[in-house]
């Protein structure tokens, strides 16, 4: 193949346990936009939604994405805990996804291992603390 | 990693540009490359929520309004698009080895499904910014 990265690794290590996360938590992450997309068109988003309204739902179910739009009233189906949850899943896929790759991209071009752990512990920080706040902001929106 | 590390990277930045890969190579870039983007947006968009949520500073608000035009939703829309349906390509080539036998027709598929999920959108987004739309 193309770039070494497309090798898997040994099965049973941490890299490959991401290898795996990441390709399944991408699928997942279309799936689950599928779902969102699927769902703004039964609640009747075709008339109510206009297209980044649409685009903006379909990545992630959060009612301050589709506020500005002809929906009376978001608080019927577009707000509620179902889609809390659902957006706490897909954050937590994208965050661990986004950042996974982040620090595999960097790892590429950092020869010595102790900036390679710093880095990892700087990243798991980065990971929790966004996260928390993600989780925030979609329990407070 | 020095695990992952098969090829020499002691080339030089022209050296390291020049297009020998194939298919594979280019879609490998622009992969990383979208990729990235997505996550400086995504903890940008989260942080400034956050902000806006809370206090409605001045500056979260410029960050939103800049995130919220017509041209930013056509790059982001493009980084996402693109990242999505190569990286579901990769994942399930990966996943189902068997399918690499089929790894160049794949890609064509990819761009077949890329240009009218992405032409489409973006042609509505520009006939709606010209026509003097939000």
């Amino acid at each position: 193949m193309q770039s070494s990265r497309r090798i898997r690794p040994a099965m049973g290590t941490f890299e490959y346990g991401m290898w795996l996360f990441t390709r399944l938590s991408g699928l997942g992450m279309i799936l689950l936009a599928a779902v969102n997309l699927a769902t703004a068109f039964v609640m009747g988003g075709r008339t109510l939604l206009d297209l980044p309204a649409t685009i903006r739902w379909m990545f992630f179910p959060n009612p301050n994405h589709v506020i500005d739009s002809n929906i009376p009233d978001v608080t019927v189906g577009w707000s509620n805990a179902f889609w809390q949850i659902f957006s706490t899943i897909i954050i937590f896929l994208a965050a661990a996804h986004g950042i996974n790759g982040v620090r595999m991209v960097i790892e590429d071009f950092i020869e010595r291992r102790q900036i390679v752990y710093a880095l990892r512990g700087l990243f798991f920080v980065l990971w929790i603390g966004g996260m928390i706040v993600a989780i925030y902001v979609i329990l407070a929106s | 990693m020095a695990s992952t590390k098969v090829l020499n990277r002691k080339v030089s930045f022209w050296q390291g540009l020049r297009y020998r890969g194939k298919q594979g190579m280019l879609t490998w870039i622009f992969h990383r490359l979208t990729g990235l983007g997505i996550v400086l947006f995504v903890g940008t968009h989260i942080v400034a929520a956050f902000f806006l949520q809370q206090f409605s500073d001045d500056l979260s608000i410029a960050i939103t309004t800049v995130y919220e035009s017509w041209q930013f939703q056509i790059v982001v829309y493009f980084c996402v698009l693109y990242h999505a349906l190569h990286g579901a390509r990769l994942a399930l080539e990966d996943l189902f080895p068997g399918l690499l036998r089929f790894h160049k027709e794949l890609i064509w598929m990819q761009w077949l499904l890329f240009i009218p999920l992405y032409g489409l959108p973006v042609f509505i987004l520009i006939q709606t910014a010209l026509s003097g739309g939000a």
